[in-house]
């Protein structure tokens, strides 16, 4: 049976800054301890003939990595994020148009597809897009003693035998939208990593309300 | 995407205010914006905002086989990438004149000044040397891209620290950054005509005027585009001013070094996660946060038990022949139909088993 300790379940300090950048029409960096990411968002605008849906908006996401060029991990993380934000946003709003994430490394230290996701639904936000909910993203690892911790470091998840277990979840019933995992675990262990995710997605979107709130606290 | 055009009424006011000395922002002809200068948690990671236009720069290196041609030299590897963030402009892996120009600017500046001796970079003669790759990325454009990614470039290599490398006849292995410094020199770029354009007043630019110097009123390259006619004097008073502009930048430069080294000596936090601002109203940091997780346990094992498991059915394999067994009964053939077989009623052709996998294997 897996041991849930107290101690290893804590989220690392998290902060978020917006409209930081003057071309993007919405951006938006999202720190978690040591690990961040940058966020810019393109849209609606315009879309190539060759991508355009007749009667939606195409969403696109790149992710840049901090050095080199972006390769397969790249892609695979960007089909994550790109599936969360085709389930959230109200793309049949803007048909024939495209709606761009753009997102950048900064600094890895564990959790990196989480803070993307908390980046772009920030940036998402920024830009006044329409969306049905709002989405968060929280990455557990479980030890092979069987202990699960939340919002690992990269040291916590280079560590063999780890399984790391990504969970978008959703504001309005926090159901799971999207999971990616590494590593193998029990079906009674991916459970309560769900139920967990749940738990600190929780405090996420509180942070999320604070932060919007802060925002305009000073218009009248 | 392409960027919305500059209309005729804003080329005309733009030219009529840098005829009267006027800038859109309120600067003087030959001022500099506000540049600010921060380090991330590792070494060789900087990122730069000249105003608004906001550069990242990162440097790395790894140990490979040196070039033939020069055996006991290190290679250095420049990248500056124009992110589809910057501007709705950028496209993706397009090799747009701007990106070609910044590049072998940067490159020129960079390599050719010799301000990384690539001597030192040589660990064994003809087997391996250091690579050091410098990845550029723009994060935003206002305009002068140039100065700011030289900014960038050379802030982030001065932070660099190259791990230390230990030779035992054959092996090397290599140990943890230490502070092996490099002191490159430093040289930057300066734009030209009007000081450090931002991105409306470069579009009605008709030429550009690069300069890189360093400190000591060295020149190290003039780039001039645009097909614009300069006067010699005007070549010399640029590069005067050049160099009262780069004398200030280096400063800044080394204050930002100085104050980072500051900081980790004491063990304070660094990094970009602690230069963000707090006072700022769209910005906000919350502390570490446990999360509760009491009831988990249940919840998890509730769910468990209330999915039925399925029951799988696996055919077991029937020994037709010797060589031959059978997994399956297969469904119908439904390629070849014959003429005779659509007339009779359907449904009792198509009537099959559940299992629906046949598998014949040839044993040897």
């Amino acid at each position: 049976m897996t041991e849930l300790d107290q101690s290893c379940s804590v989220l690392r300090e998290y902060g978020s800054e917006q409209s930081l950048l003057s071309k993007p029409d919405g951006s938006s960096t999202f720190v978690q301890g040591d690990t961040s990411i940058l966020a810019g968002v393109y849209g609606p605008a315009e879309v190539k003939v060759s991508k355009e849906i007749y009667d939606r908006a195409t969403v696109e996401v790149l992710i840049q990595p901090k050095m080199g060029l972006p390769g397969v991990r790249e892609r695979t993380r960007e089909q994550c994020v790109r599936e969360t934000c085709k389930a959230a946003l109200l793309l049949t709003l803007h048909p024939r148009s495209s709606v761009t994430v753009i997102l950048q490394v900064i600094h890895d230290d564990g959790s990196l597809l989480s803070c993307c996701l908390n980046a772009a639904c920030m940036a998402l936000m920024d830009a006044g897009l329409p969306m049905s909910h709002l989405f968060c993203s929280v990455t557990c690892a479980i030890s092979k003693e069987g202990q699960i911790i939340i919002d690992p470091t990269a040291r916590q998840e280079k560590v063999r035998r780890t399984a790391l277990l990504t969970f978008a979840i959703e504001s309005v019933e926090c159901n799971v939208l999207m999971s990616s995992t590494t590593g193998s675990f029990s079906v009674q262990e991916l459970q309560q990593c769900i139920a967990i995710s749940q738990k600190a997605s929780e405090q996420i979107f509180q942070f999320y309300r604070d932060s919007v709130k802060r925002r305009y606290s000073k218009i009248k | 995407m392409r960027d919305t055009p500059l209309s005729n009424c804003e080329r005309l006011f733009l030219l009529k205010a840098i005829e009267a000395k006027k800038r859109l922002d309120g600067r003087q002809t030959y001022d500099y914006r506000n540049i600010k200068i921060t380090f991330g948690t590792d070494y060789g990671c900087c990122s730069v905002e000249l105003g608004k236009t906001r550069v990242l720069c990162q440097v790395s290196c790894e140990l490979v086989p040196p070039k033939d041609s020069r055996p006991t030299e290190g290679i250095m590897f420049f990248n500056l990438e124009l992110s589809p963030m910057a501007s709705p402009a950028f496209e993706p892996n397009r090799q747009s004149e701007l990106l070609v120009t910044l590049n072998r600017q940067l490159e020129r500046c960079l390599r050719n000044s010799k301000c990384i001796d690539t001597e030192s970079l040589c660990v064994v003669s003809g087997e391996k040397v250091w690579q050091i790759r410098v990845d550029v990325h723009v994060l935003n454009q206002d305009g002068n891209l140039m100065d700011a990614a030289s900014i960038a470039a050379i802030s982030a290599l001065s932070h660099f620290r190259r791990p230390d490398v230990a030779i035992q006849g054959q092996d090397v292995t290599v140990v943890s950054p230490e502070t092996a410094e490099k002191r490159p020199r430093l040289f930057i770029c300066i734009s030209y005509l009007l000081v450090d354009p931002c991105e409306r007043e470069e579009r009605v630019k008709d030429g550009l005027l690069v300069i890189a110097m360093n400190k000591h009123r060295e020149i190290c390259s003039i780039q001039s585009s645009g097909g614009i006619m300069l006067l010699k004097d005007q070549v010399l008073r640029c590069s005067k001013i050049a160099s009262v502009k780069v004398s200030e930048i280096t400063e800044l430069i080394n204050k930002a070094l100085e104050n980072d080294r500051k900081i980790r000596k004491e063990g304070g936090k660094f990094g970009f996660a602690e230069s963000m601002p707090k006072e700022r109203i769209t910005t906000l940091k919350r502390d570490d946060a446990p999360v509760e997780m009491t009831d988990v346990k249940e919840t998890a094992s509730d769910i468990v038990n209330r999915t039925e498991t399925t029951t799988e059915v696996v055919p077991s394999p029937v020994l037709v022949a010797m060589g031959t067994a059978q997994v399956g009964e297969g469904i119908v053939n439904s390629w070849a139909l014959d003429e005779d077989e659509e007339d009779e009623p359907q449904t009792e052709d198509r009537k099959t088993g559940t299992v629906s996998d046949v598998c014949f294997c040839a044993v040897e």
